[in-house]
């Protein structure tokens, strides 16, 4: 007993992390998913594997949509080394691919694997990858995202990470937030801030190291900067007003935000090695939620000097605003896509909030989702799923839903709410 | 030399009350018999005629005394008079302010447990950052109140859940200025006033649909 509440006391910090753990459930997937056999990798080491890393395989593949890994109980056999497969065995269980692998933990953690194709009887792929055992989890989700570009032509965003808020409630009704850092797939969160001041609009650095956020702790909204190996954090602005919305531009030199020191909401660049602020909006209307576009030469944000709010572009060159949309009512919270064509937003329609996507180049607007109270669209640095927020019942679910609208799963957490996603770019290991 | 008349003045009033000091009135009666007043000697009640030369010499002396000293004992008594005058006016002046006091602390009281009659939420419709006519009655309430006091207020901005957090943030500073123009436009100088938006965090009602949206588009002053 005595050591049970030792124990309880040392794992605090992950118990208290672990309620903000997020679960996933696939609601929708592609309508013929390719059937995949994920064959459990040959660990050699000493002791238990500290990791499956074919079922951390199985489920990214899962998650996408696209594919149906086959089950276990249906495989044959075991195989984890090309001479050991028997093509026959995965015809027989209609698997189209087969991945084999190997996992051996020395200095550092390697994985082995090779990717078959068995129409065709054909080694389709192979690899390896390497990295501290540690991060054991994030190789396994490296092998996924090798896979998945072999399969789909696309590349995986599977060894990313996504940073949220999860909100709780104790029982006299106060919320408590916590700015946590997980894996993709909602394993191992970290709690980097908690209180109960309201935090928002995490974002990633475009190199994926540091982070910005707004906190509400000095009892007015401030902008923050983290950074995630050191733990290092510093705040950036302290204006009267609000201080909003961050966005790191791409070569991570500046960071544009909201700021309404001069009597209202307008955008500005901080830039963040001067310090020096330059005003880029100046309008008796909101101007807020700056995002870049890829290349760094133009900006979206959402105005009201329409009468309703609309996303505008900037262009840094030329200083001149031009309207980007026009459907519907309210289109606000624009994220681009890595290609700079798509471009993610909370879009109102019959009174209802959804998420859509709008095609820059041909102006067509699509919404993604059925649900009425979506918001904070995040896109994964693939481009192909958004990641959002939205209710279910009175907390708040993430939900995920491709680009081209074939497959959802939503991340709801174990306890409480969860809400403004942000997908990081891809980091390079 | 006021000092000095003042002196003899005094001591002649303390000779003169001094009929039951034997060791005093033996000494004025050997001076006032051995010299001039021999015949009094055999009289039985010195101490009646002790009594009356004291007199006649304190008449005396304070005639001196106020001969020579006229102007001075003027202003002496012009500026007691005034030092008088003043205080009786301050006095005066003292408990107009209590009453006034007394009547305004009344009046603020009256005006805070108005204020606080009306509550420190103040709602908005959909959509709108522009005060209600029940909120207008409300912050009419704590105008009043304020005016008789020194607080400083904070006025926190809320929305609902709809629509985006940061474009929410915005919306909730809007509402928080209108209430703190409206403050301000009826005299309430604005460095008491200070303004955060909260947006769609920390609502009032948790669930969806316009009767918990209607608690949480609100105002809230602290």
């Amino acid at each position: 007993m005595l050591m049970r509440n030792f124990l309880a006391l040392l794992l605090g910090v992950y118990v208290s992390s672990g309620s903000a753990e997020l679960q996933i459930e696939i609601n929708q997937g592609v309508e013929n998913p390719t059937p995949v056999a994920i064959v459990p990798f040959a660990w050699q080491g000493v002791g238990a594997a500290p990791e499956d890393v074919a079922q951390i395989v199985d489920s990214d593949l899962a998650r996408s949509g696209q594919f149906s890994p086959v089950s276990r109980r249906d495989m044959l056999g075991f195989p984890s080394r090309e001479s050991e497969l028997y093509y026959r065995d995965w015809r027989a269980i209609s698997a189209e691919y087969v991945l084999i692998g190997r996992v051996s933990v020395g200095a550092q953690a390697r994985i082995d694997f090779q990717l078959f194709d068995v129409t065709r009887q054909a080694t389709v792929e192979s690899g390896t990858v390497t990295g501290p055992v540690s991060e054991l989890r994030m190789l396994a989700h490296r092998v996924s995202d090798q896979v998945y570009e072999t399969l789909s032509g696309i590349p995986g965003a599977f060894a990313t990470r996504l940073l949220y808020v999860s909100v709780t409630r104790n029982p006299e009704g106060k919320d408590f937030y916590r700015l946590t850092l997980a894996d993709a797939d909602g394993r191992r969160p970290i709690v980097l801030l908690e209180g109960r001041d309201p935090i928002l609009s995490p974002t990633w650095s475009p190199d994926g190291r540091e982070i910005a956020y707004v906190s509400f702790e000095t009892s007015r909204p401030a902008i923050y900067r983290q950074n995630l190996l050191t733990g290092q954090r510093e705040q950036l602005t302290n204006f009267k007003g609000l201080n909003n919305s961050p966005a790191w531009s791409p070569d991570g030199n500046s960071m544009a935000l909201v700021l309404s020191k001069d009597g209202n909401p307008d955008i500005y660049i901080l830039n963040l090695s001067s310090r020096s602020l330059t005003r880029l909006t100046r309008h008796f209307a909101i101007d807020t939620e700056p995002t870049w576009m890829p290349d760094g030469k133009s900006l979206l944000f959402t105005s009201d000097r329409g009468g309703r709010p609309q996303i505008y572009r900037y262009d840094l060159r030329t200083k001149k605003i031009v309207r980007v949309t026009f459907e519907g009512p309210y289109n606000a919270r624009a994220r681009v896509a890595q290609d700079g064509r798509n471009v993610a937003m909370v879009h109102q329609r019959d009174g209802r909030y959804h998420i859509a996507v709008f095609d820059l180049v041909t102006d067509r607007l699509t919404v993604l989702t059925e649900t009425s109270l979506d918001e904070s669209p995040s896109i994964a640095p693939n481009g192909s799923i958004v990641l959002y927020a939205t209710k279910r019942g009175e907390e708040s679910i993430l939900g995920a839903v491709a680009v081209d609208g074939g497959v959802r799963f939503s991340l709801p957490s174990r306890e409480g709410s969860v809400q403004e996603p942000a997908w990081s770019p891809y980091v390079t290991p | 030399m006021v000092a000095i008349c003042d002196t003899l003045t005094f001591g002649v009033i303390f000779l003169l009350r001094a009929e039951e000091n034997k060791v005093v009135m033996r000494y004025i009666r050997r001076i006032l018999v051995s010299k001039h007043w021999g015949k009094v000697r055999t009289m039985k009640n010195a101490t009646l005629y002790t009594k009356w030369l004291g007199l006649i010499f304190a008449s005396l002396i304070l005639a001196a005394c106020s001969g020579n000293d006229t102007k001075e004992r003027e202003a002496a008594a012009t500026a007691a008079a005034e030092q008088a005058a003043q205080e009786a006016q301050a006095a005066a002046q003292e408990a107009a302010q209590q009453q006034a006091e007394a009547a305004a602390a009344a009046g603020q009281r009256e005006a805070e447990a108005a204020a606080a009659a009306v509550g420190t939420t103040f709602y908005f419709d959909f959509d709108s950052s522009s005060l209600t006519d029940e909120a207008r009655a409300q912050v009419d309430a704590h105008i009043a109140a304020l005016q008789g006091n020194n607080d400083s207020v904070r006025l926190e901005g809320h929305t609902d859940e709809r629509g985006t957090r940061e474009y929410n943030l915005a919306l909730g500073e809007r509402r928080a200025n209108a209430v703190r123009d409206y403050m301000v436009a009826n005299g309430l100088p604005s460095y008491r006033i200070e303004t955060v938006s909260y947006g769609e965090e920390n609502p009032v009602a948790y669930g969806s649909g316009e009767s918990n949206w209607q608690q949480n588009r609100r105002v809230e002053l602290k």
